[in-house]
């Protein structure tokens, strides 16, 4: 085997193997080196993993050397390479932002561990996507998970350690229903192998053990996802996590769970059993329709903007579930692109109030008063990903809309469509209280002189708000993959 | 207390149910570790609790409806121990008819957890480690008051000195034992790391923190898990330069059953150093904390 | 539905399951919750081990004259989950920790209004003074 043949395992093993290595060294700057380099080689690799899959092949890797079902396998698809180029990307930007916004947040003596454990997120992200094992993707999601628990409590603010701790006992409920689920799916069939499982379920998922277990999942995974009602513990989470986790967890974190969601509900179950025979889909399309309202409103109303973002988060996860209700190419596509236009979106949005509160301080709205002067190239960053949030071309936010829509459509359900232009208006509500207070309000007498953020900030701020643009005019790549990955799950599964 | 003797409980029945590494497992670590930390926790917080202000209503809803559906999962399922269960049928029967000539070692269980499934342990050493993280991140070891040598959080005890000494290098030698004959008998990287652990915590107790910190100083703690994972998956590459997949223990001797062998000795070792580091620092963050008004 | 007494196993392990779960969602003193989490975590583990029992079979190491084991998959998993349940209620308890020293209490109610308060105090300050850059 060569080089090229380890690169399934060799993106995770990068971040994985680096944060060991950090604590070794136990030095800021070197930890910062080390945590980038490992996201930029990891990036590298799936980038090259892409270019591997996309010819529609499918990359299986035997860990171990014991093939599959006994040994664990890394299975990598047009969908897992896809949502690796995200986590990998988004990785590699925060990497570079975190430079100055680490040492702004966190102490001196920590940093380096601090590094280590986003390193943690990090890898235990990307080894939830690459797996083909079931029972694999719970270790590296309580990897990820305890790492996520203990960066979000680095926060300034001592509300950044009871939100932790809500994150970590809704967190393990959700992981502990997985287990449950995996148990019940293994009772019946005898295997931890997704493939194997999907193949050996048909025959059994006429029986309440399979039926149970298909809840299980499907709850601990939402507890995940931040799918309403289960969604209490992200605003907290992201408004008092230093700025660096929150942009990185808004970017990946869920999408990852998302991805989990497809997996298990349209590959391992089956389009047919899950979204046909269980009422998943009117359970996706009712929950995912509520979150994006209710969060949306809730949004408008919130004086801290990371908290108002955050709910804007919840809401844009109902978009992402919405589209799996609807059980069609266009419906599921629309989810996987909007998995990585909201990547891009959110992630430069937080990057840039991450940059805000770098210079000022706080987030508050009060705070952005007459900052559009101030800090022009930070507050236009916001503008454009907000504009790409609320869906309005040519950004990248308003093709995935556009998708969903059409879905919807082709279904003949227009009210959905309304309520989702509903949510885009909630959101251009609070996105414009932001601006108005940017733009139009006067600096107050007192406020302190702020100069605009520094290069290693805006650079990575900028490149994402200029993919937000290019992927929203020239959509060949995130729609085409997007749609291909939907219709190999749908085709293949059930 | 109560809980330490739940897991204690629940030790003895998993032994009941021929899982014997489990038991262990459980035992060390669940009564064991578990035990000493909730403990510890309620040293440093309020001995006693208030009475919550909102209802019972709604949890006692969402419980009741969880226990349903978990009984409804059950109607279906095979019986308890039934052979002919899919559970059993087929992934299970290679690990045991073949698992002991292809990995070389009689022990099943660890078959399975060091070679078969290899990387699901290598992650699990990697939650170890990232459990230890985050105390050091969160807690950090502090220079608490009884770090200084000498003086024994119980007192000056002739006799529990003199019991402690004798027991001390037994306790260790144990704990080598179990590292080493993991792949014979019950045991294995885990459960050594934790009873290696519980010997220096004895040590602690006994004869003051500050002695055992001399010992083993704290910052060697976080370099030594660091290492472990390193370890564990420096044999994972070992295997990818040898031109197969990560984990691979075949190519590390001359021939395959005997690389096995030397593969899975070696993760073990990385995993009980990591073990032991890890709840030896935890107890050195909670212990040496002051506990504040 | 055949054969209650062979799914009693089952139950007992839901029953500990859901007074675990119960206490995690309705106990206000956080560390109540964990030990609950831990109780709700441990009662899984016994429900994956008896569904890895076989009648008649023994412990799955290769002896001499034994022809029947238990299966080792299950005591696989679960080993590694009780590890990441060890890992878990050790994170949790830092928390804790420093969520007591920096409230004065473990108790939900009381962490929740000391940060209303908080939230009330800020919003008052900022109609006090508009344009104020203070948190």
């Amino acid at each position: 085997m060569t080089l090229p043949d380890h690169l399934p395992v060799l993106v995770v093993l990068l971040p994985l193997l680096s944060a060991p290595l950090c604590i070794l060294v136990d030095r800021p700057r070197a930890g910062w080196l080390i945590a980038l380099i490992a996201s930029w080689l990891s990036f590298a690799a799936s980038v090259a993993l892409m270019v591997q899959v996309s010819g529609g092949e499918t990359i299986s890797y035997h860990l171990g050397g014991w093939a599959p079902p006994w040994g664990i396998e890394y299975r990598i698809d047009l969908l897992a390479a896809f949502v690796l180029l995200i986590v990998t990307g988004m990785a590699s930007l925060v990497m570079v932002f975190a430079r100055h916004s680490v040492v702004d947040e966190v102490p001196e003596e920590r940093i380096a561990r601090f590094y280590a454990a986003l390193l943690l997120v990090f890898a235990g992200l990307v080894g939830i996507v690459a797996t083909g094992d079931a029972f694999n993707v719970f270790v590296f999601l309580e990897i990820s998970s305890l790492a996520s628990y203990a960066v979000i409590s680095m926060g300034r603010d001592r509300r950044a350690l009871n939100a932790a701790f809500q994150y970590l006992v809704m967190g393990t409920i959700g992981a502990t229903f997985i287990l449950i689920g995996i148990g019940f799916l293994y009772m019946m069939t005898g295997t931890l192998n997704m493939l194997d499982l999907a193949a050996r379920l048909p025959e059994v998922s006429d029986t309440r053990t399979v039926r149970a277990g298909f809840a299980f999942l499907t709850v601990g995974i939402g507890l995940k996802l931040a799918m309403f009602p289960l969604h209490l513990w992200l605003p907290n989470a992201y408004a008092y996590a230093p700025s660096a986790v929150t942009a990185f967890l808004a970017a990946t974190a869920t999408k990852v769970a998302v991805y989990v969601l497809l997996r298990f509900v349209l590959e391992i179950f089956g389009a047919e059993f899950s979204l046909g025979a269980m009422p998943l889909d009117l359970i996706l399309m009712v929950l995912g329709t509520i979150g994006i309202l209710s969060a949306s409103l809730v949004a408008v109303f919130q004086h801290d903007v990371k908290r108002m973002f955050a709910y804007s988060s919840v809401a844009q996860i109902g978009y992402m579930l919405l589209g799996i209700s609807l059980a069609s190419t266009t419906g599921v596509g629309a989810t996987i692109l909007h998995v990585f236009n909201h990547a891009l979106m959110k992630g430069a949005l937080f990057l840039a109030l991450g940059a805000v509160a770098y210079r000022i301080g706080a987030v508050t709205l009060r705070d952005f008063a007459g900052l559009g002067r101030r800090m022009p190239w930070t507050m236009a960053a916001i503008v454009f990903s907000g504009l790409s949030m609320i869906g309005v071309p040519p950004t990248a936010g308003f093709v995935s809309k556009w998708y969903l829509v059409l879905g919807t459509l082709e279904q003949g359900l227009w009210p959905l469509a309304v309520l989702i232009l509903i949510g885009s208006l909630l959101a251009l509500i609070y996105v414009w209280r932001l601006v108005e207070t940017a733009y139009f309000d006067s600096v107050g007498d007192d406020a302190p002189p702020v100069r605009e953020a520094p290069a290693s900030m805006l650079i990575p701020i900028w490149i994402l708000v200029a993919a937000n643009f290019y992927f929203g005019l020239y959509t060949d790549f995130s729609v085409g993959t997007a749609m291909r990955a939907a219709s190999a799950l749908l085709g293949g599964g059930g | 207390m109560l809980f330490g003797i739940y897991s204690f409980l629940t030790a003895a029945l998993f032994m009941d149910l021929d899982a014997v590494d489990v038991a262990f497992t459980e035992a060390a670590v669940g009564a064991g570790v578990t035990t000493v930390l909730l403990l510890s926790g309620l040293r440093l917080t309020n001995r006693w609790e208030h009475r919550p202000r909102h209802g019972r209503l709604v949890p006692l809803i969402v419980v009741g409806i969880t226990g349903a559906a978990l009984i409804y999962g059950t109607m279906d399922a095979p019986l308890f121990g039934d052979p002919d269960a899919p559970a059993h049928r087929h992934v299970a029967p290679r690990y045991i008819e073949q698992g002991p000539q292809e990995v070389g070692m009689p022990n099943m269980v660890t078959a399975v957890l060091a070679s078969y499934r290899g990387y699901d342990t290598f992650g699990e050493t990697v939650v170890i480690f990232t459990a230890g993280l985050a105390v050091m991140l969160l807690l950090g070891i502090q220079q608490g008051p009884s770090a200084s040598p000498g003086r024994a959080a119980i007192g000056d005890q002739p006799v529990l000195r003199v019991v402690a000494k004798f027991l001390l290098p037994f306790i260790l030698l144990y704990a080598l034992y179990v590292q080493m004959h993991g792949d014979f008998g019950a045991g294995g990287g885990f459960q050594a790391g934790v009873i290696f652990a519980t010997g220096f915590v004895l040590y602690a107790l006994v004869f003051g923190e500050g002695h055992a910190r001399r010992v083993v100083p704290p910052r060697w703690l976080h370099r030594l898990a660091a290492l472990g994972v390193l370890i564990y998956g420096g044999v994972g590459l070992v295997s990818l330069f040898g031109g197969k997949a990560f984990l691979d223990y075949t190519v590390l001797a001359h021939d395959p059953v005997h690389g096995q062998h030397l593969g899975v000795l070696l993760v073990e070792l990385g995993v009980g150093v990591t073990v032991f580091s890890v709840v030896l620092a935890i107890f050195y963050a909670l212990s040496g904390r002051k506990r504040q008004a | 539905m055949s054969g209650i007494p062979g799914l009693l196993n089952y139950w007992v392990a839901v029953f500990l399951m859901m007074a675990g779960f119960y206490v995690v969602i309705a106990q206000g003193n956080l560390i109540k919750k964990l030990v609950g989490l831990g109780l709700f975590q441990t009662s899984v583990f016994i429900f994956y081990i008896t569904v890895g029992k076989v009648s008649g079979g023994n412990a799955p190491i290769l002896s001499e004259g034994i022809t029947a084991y238990s299966n080792p998959l299950p005591h696989v998993l679960i080993l590694t989950a009780i590890v990441v349940g060890v890992a878990t209620t050790a994170v949790g308890l830092a928390l804790v920790v420093r969520i007591q020293e920096a409230y004065g209490s473990v108790e939900e109610d009381d962490i929740n209004d000391a940060d209303q308060e908080a939230e009330l105090a800020l919003t008052r300050q900022h109609d006090g003074k508009p344009g104020d850059a203070g948190t």
